[in-house]
C-alpha cells in the first residue's frame, strides 16, 4: 500500500553510547512537519509492526492510498476529533550513535505557548519551511521563538523540494530571505538544507535528487551537533534541592552526614574546590562528591550528585553553591522576556509566585516595557498581557535569588511564575 | 586550566536519564509533604526503586511504597515484591482491589473481568486514606500515545481525573508539584525513558527481577492472537489447545490481560537483543485490554488510572 521501505542499517545490533539529543521540529501540518517526525520514526524503525498496521487501518478508512505517516504523531481523541494538535507530543528514537527526544509543537499562532514549553529543552531546532511557499510570517515566529528560547542550534529545512522540482534557485532565493531577518534578530548558527519528508530525500538517506546539495542529510546533522553543555565555557551552578541527614543512631559514621543534594545546571566541579553558599556567602571547599557509595572526582553539567563539604554549614532547599569568584547575580529586582501561558491575563495588581531554580519568592509586576509582536517583530506599548504574549518586563522580588543572564546559563536565568489561587504555571520567564 | 574549565565530558544517554530521574523524585520529595512510590515488582518500579535510592541514600526514602494489588498478580511477582521492600528497609503499604470489592466501590461486571482498569479506584482509596499529595510512577511516554502528551508532574483533581486539554505548561527543569487538599500529583520520573533504555539500565546496575521476565516453559493457549498462560485465573475453556512454550513476560500486571512472549531468552543481555529487533510494541503484544479501542488508556487515565 505504500512505497514507503524501512531502511535496514539503522536497526541498531548493539546500542552505541553516544550522548542524547533533544530537539523541536517547528512548523504546521501543511509544512509536512508530522510527515517529517514519521519519517525520521519510521526510517528508525522505531514504528514496530502493530503500529504501522493501526496506521493503515486508519489510512484505508480515511481512503487515502499511501500510508499517512503523520498518523503517527496524531495523539488524543479529543485531537483526532477535531483534525488539530493540541499540546506538545514527546517522541524517541535511536540512530548510530545517540538517543533523541524530538518535542513536536503545534505551528499555529495561537499555540505560542506549546512552543515556547518545547523549545525550553530543546538542544536544535528544526525550523520547516515550504519550498512552495518560502519565508512566512510563520517562519519568523518560530525563529524569534527559538532564539528566545536560546536554542544553540537552528536548521532550516526547505522541505516539499519535490514540489518545485528539487530547484537549487529556490533554495537559494528562501535561504537569502531567511538570512535577510536572521541577522537582525541576532541568529547565528543556521544551518540550510533542501529535504523531501514524502519521498525521504536528505532526512537519512540522501537520495539522488538533491545531488546538487552538498551539505549533510538530517540525521548527519543531528548526529554531529554539540550536545548542550560541551562547547562552552560555564560557571559552576548547583541549586540544593533535598539536604540529606540520616541522623541514623546504629550508624555512628552517618552521625554527622550532611549531603547537599541536587543537579548541577552548568559548569563543572571537583573535589577540593573552593566554593561560596548563597546566600550565607559563607565560603568552603568541596570534601566529597557522591552518587550512592559511590565517590566522583567530578562533576559535570546535568549530573544529579550529592556534596559533602568540608566546613558545617547551615544550607536548605532553595540555597546555591557556586565556586568562589564566580558568583551569579545576586538580588530582588529582575528584568526578563516573560511569554504569558495563562488563559487569564497577567493582573498588575495582583501578587504571584515566582520559582527560580529550587527557589520560590512572591513577586510584583514592577512594569511592562514592551510587548513584542512575534509577526512584524515590532516592540509595543502595553498595560496588560494575555495568552501567547511575549515582552519584557520587570518584576519586583520578596526575597533574593542567585541568577545568570538567561543568554548565558539557561538553568539559572529561566523562572516560572505560578498563580497560587489555581497553582496553575502562568508564565515563562527568561532573565535579560 | 581552572580559570575556564570546559564541561568535556558529556554523559551517556542513561546517565542523562537517570540523573533527570533523580532530579524528579528530589523535587518530589522538596515539593510535596506526603508523596508515595508506586512500586509492583515490575521492571520500570525495579529501575525506580534504583533511582531512588541514587537520589536519597544514606537517608530513607522520604516516601513509603505501596502496591495496588489486584489478587491476580504471579506469586513471583508478590514474593519479588515483598523481599525488595525488605532488602531495602523501606515501608511498604499493600492496598488490595479485593478490599474495594468487599467495600462495594468496585463491582465487577463478571467474575472473570480483566481486573487492570479498577486499579484506579482502590488507587484513589489509598490517596485518600493516606492523605498523599503526590503518586511516583514508572510509566513511561513510549508506551502510549496518551502517555506522550503527559507532564512529567500530572495534576489530577479531586476526582483523580486527567485533563488532557487542561495540563500545566511545563517548561526547563522547573516542575510544578502545588495542589490543593484533596488533589493529586502524579509524577513519572521515567517519563522519556524506552523500553530498551530500561533494559540498559537493568544490565548496567545489575538489577535482580522477578524470575518470570525470563524464558520458561509455561502451558499456554492462543487466543485471539495472543498467548494466554494457563493459570487458576484464566483456566482452559473448551476447545483450548494447550501448548507447553517457551515464553517470557515484557511486563506483569493482572494475570488476566498480561500476556507472554515466545522467547527463550535467558538472560537481561538476551532479552535486549531481542528488543532491538522486536516488531511489535511492548503494550500491543502484551496488553489484551488495551486493544478495544484506540483511545482506551486516554479513556482510563481521564478516570483516574496512572
Amino acid at each position: 500500500m505504500s512505497a514507503i521501505e524501512p531502511i535496514d542499517h539503522l536497526r541498531l545490533e548493539a546500542l552505541p553510547d553516544n550522548g542524547l539529543l533533544r530537539f523541536l521540529t517547528c512548523g504546521s501540518v501543511d509544512d509536512g512537519k508530522s510527515t517529517l517526525i514519521g519519517r525520521l520514526l519510521y526510517d528508525s524503525k522505531t514504528i514496530l509492526a502493530d503500529t504501522l498496521h493501526a496506521i493503515q487501518r486508519t489510512s484505508e478508512k480515511r481512503g487515502l492510498d499511501v500510508v499517512d505517516l503523520s498518523l503517527l504523531t496524531d495523539g488524543l481523541q479529543a485531537e483526532r476529533e477535531q483534525g488539530i494538535t493540541i499540546d506538545v507530543a514527546y517522541r524517541y528514537f535511536t540512530t548510530g550513535t545517540r538517543k533523541y527526544i524530538i518535542a513536536d509543537a503545534p505551528g499555529h499562532e495561537q499555540y505560542t505557548r506549546n512552543m515556547v514549553t518545547a523549545a525550553s529543552t530543546a538542544d536544535l531546532a528544526i525550523i520547516l519551511i515550504d519550498a512552495r511557499k518560502g519565508v512566512l510570517a510563520q517562519t519568523r515566529r518560530h525563529s524569534y521563538i527559538a532564539h528566545l528560547l536560546g536554542i544553540p542550534h537552528v536548521v532550516v529545512a526547505v522541505n516539499k523540494m519535490d514540489l518545485v522540482d528539487y530547484s537549487p534557485e529556490v533554495f537559494a532565493r528562501i535561504k537569502a530571505d531567511y538570512l535577510a531577518f536572521a541577522g537582525k534578530l541576532g541568529i547565528k548558527d543556521v544551518r540550510f538544507m533542501p529535504m523531501s519528508a514524502l519521498h525521504g530525500d536528505m532526512i537519512v538517506e540522501r537520495g539522488e535528487r538533491l545531488d546538487w546539495y552538498e551539505g549533510p542529510s538530517l540525521v548527519e546533522i543531528l548526529e554531529t551537533a554539540p550536545a548542550l553543555h560541551s562547547a562552552h565555557t560555564e560557571k559552576f551552578r548547583f541549586p540544593v534541592q533535598y539536604v540529606c541527614r540520616p541522623q541514623d543512631s546504629a550508624n555512628p559514621e552517618l552521625h554527622d552526614y550532611r549531603g547537599f543534594m541536587g543537579r548541577v545546571e552548568s559548569g563543572e566541579l571537583a573535589i577540593g574546590d573552593a566554593v561560596t553558599v548563597l546566600p550565607s556567602g559563607l565560603e568552603t571547599r568541596v570534601r566529597d562528591i557522591q552518587v550512592l557509595a559511590e565517590s566522583l572526582p567530578r562533576a559535570v553539567a546535568e549530573q544529579s550528585v550529592t556534596i559533602l563539604l568540608e566546613d558545617e554549614i547551615d544550607i536548605s532547599r532553595g540555597d546555591m553553591i557556586v565556586k568562589t569568584g564566580e558568583l551569579p547575580n545576586v538580588g530582588k529586582q529582575i528584568d526578563a522576556m516573560l511569554c504569558w501561558l495563562a488563559e487569564a491575563p497577567l493582573d498588575p495588581r495582583r501578587k504571584y509566585l515566582i520559582r527560580h531554580t529550587t527557589r520560590d519568592s512572591k513577586a510584583m509586576l514592577a512594569g511592562i516595557d514592551f510587548r513584542m509582536d512575534i509577526n512584524s517583530m515590532e516592540q509595543q506599548a502595553t498595560e496588560r498581557l494575555v495568552m501567547n504574549d511575549i515582552a519584557r518586563v520587570r518584576f519586583k522580588l520578596a526575597q533574593p535569588i542567585f541568577a545568570d543572564p538567561y543568554a548565558e546559563s539557561r538553568g539559572t536565568g529561566a523562572f516560572i511564575v505560578i498563580d497560587e489561587s489555581s497553582n496553575n504555571t502562568v508564565g515563562a520567564g527568561m532573565i535579560v | 586550566m581552572s580559570t575556564a574549565t570546559l564541561a568535556s565530558v558529556t554523559l551517556s544517554h542513561l546517565d542523562w536519564l537517570e540523573s533527570e530521574a533523580i532530579h524528579i523524585m528530589r523535587e518530589v520529595a522538596g515539593q510535596c509533604s506526603n508523596p508515595v512510590l508506586l512500586f509492583s515488582g515490575g521492571k520500570d518500579s525495579i529501575c525506580m526503586l534504583r533511582i531512588a535510592e541514587k537520589a536519597f541514600r544514606p537517608g530513607r526514602f522520604p516516601f513509603p511504597l505501596m502496591h495496588i494489588d489486584t489478587g491476580h498478580n504471579y506469586q513471583e511477582v508478590i514474593d519479588f515484591r515483598d523481599q525488595r521492600a525488605a532488602e531495602l528497609g523501606e515501608r511498604l503499604i499493600v492496598r488490595s482491589l479485593e478490599d474495594s470489592m468487599a467495600r462495594g466501590t468496585v463491582v465487577l461486571k463478571s467474575a472473570d473481568e480483566p481486573r487492570n482498569k479498577h486499579q484506579s479506584v482502590t488507587l484513589l482509596e489509598a490517596i485518600e486514606e493516606f492523605g498523599f499529595d503526590a503518586c511516583i510512577g514508572g510509566a513511561r511516554r513510549d508506551e502510549e500515545k496518551a502517555r506522550a502528551k503527559e507532564r512529567i508532574f500530572s495534576f489530577r483533581d479531586e476526582f483523580g481525573q486527567w485533563d488532557p486539554k487542561n495540563q500545566r505548561p511545563e517548561l526547563w527543569d522547573l516542575y510544578n508539584a502545588r495542589s490543593f487538599k484533596g488533589e493529586n500529583i502524579r509524577v513519572f520520573p521515567i517519563s522519556n525513558w524506552t523500553e530498551i533504555d530500561v533494559w540498559q539500565y537493568i544490565e548496567r546496575e545489575n538489577l535482580a527481577l522477578p524470575s518470570i521476565y525470563f524464558a520458561h516453559r509455561r502451558p499456554i493457549v492462543r487466543r485471539s492472537g495472543g498467548l494466554l498462560p494457563v493459570t487458576a485465573v484464566t483456566p482452559i475453556k473448551p476447545g483450548d489447545v494447550v501448548e507447553e512454550m517457551m515464553v517470557r513476560f515484557r511486563t506483569v500486571g493482572d494475570i488476566t490481560c498480561t500476556a507472554p512472549v515466545e522467547s527463550d531468552a535467558d538472560s537481561v543481555a538476551r532479552i535486549i537483543a531481542e528488543t532491538a529487533i522486536t516488531t511489535i510494541t511492548e503494550r500491543g503484544a502484551t496488553r489484551l485490554d488495551d486493544q478495544t479501542s484506540d483511545a482506551s488508556m486516554e479513556q482510563r487515565k481521564k478516570e483516574g488510572y496512572f
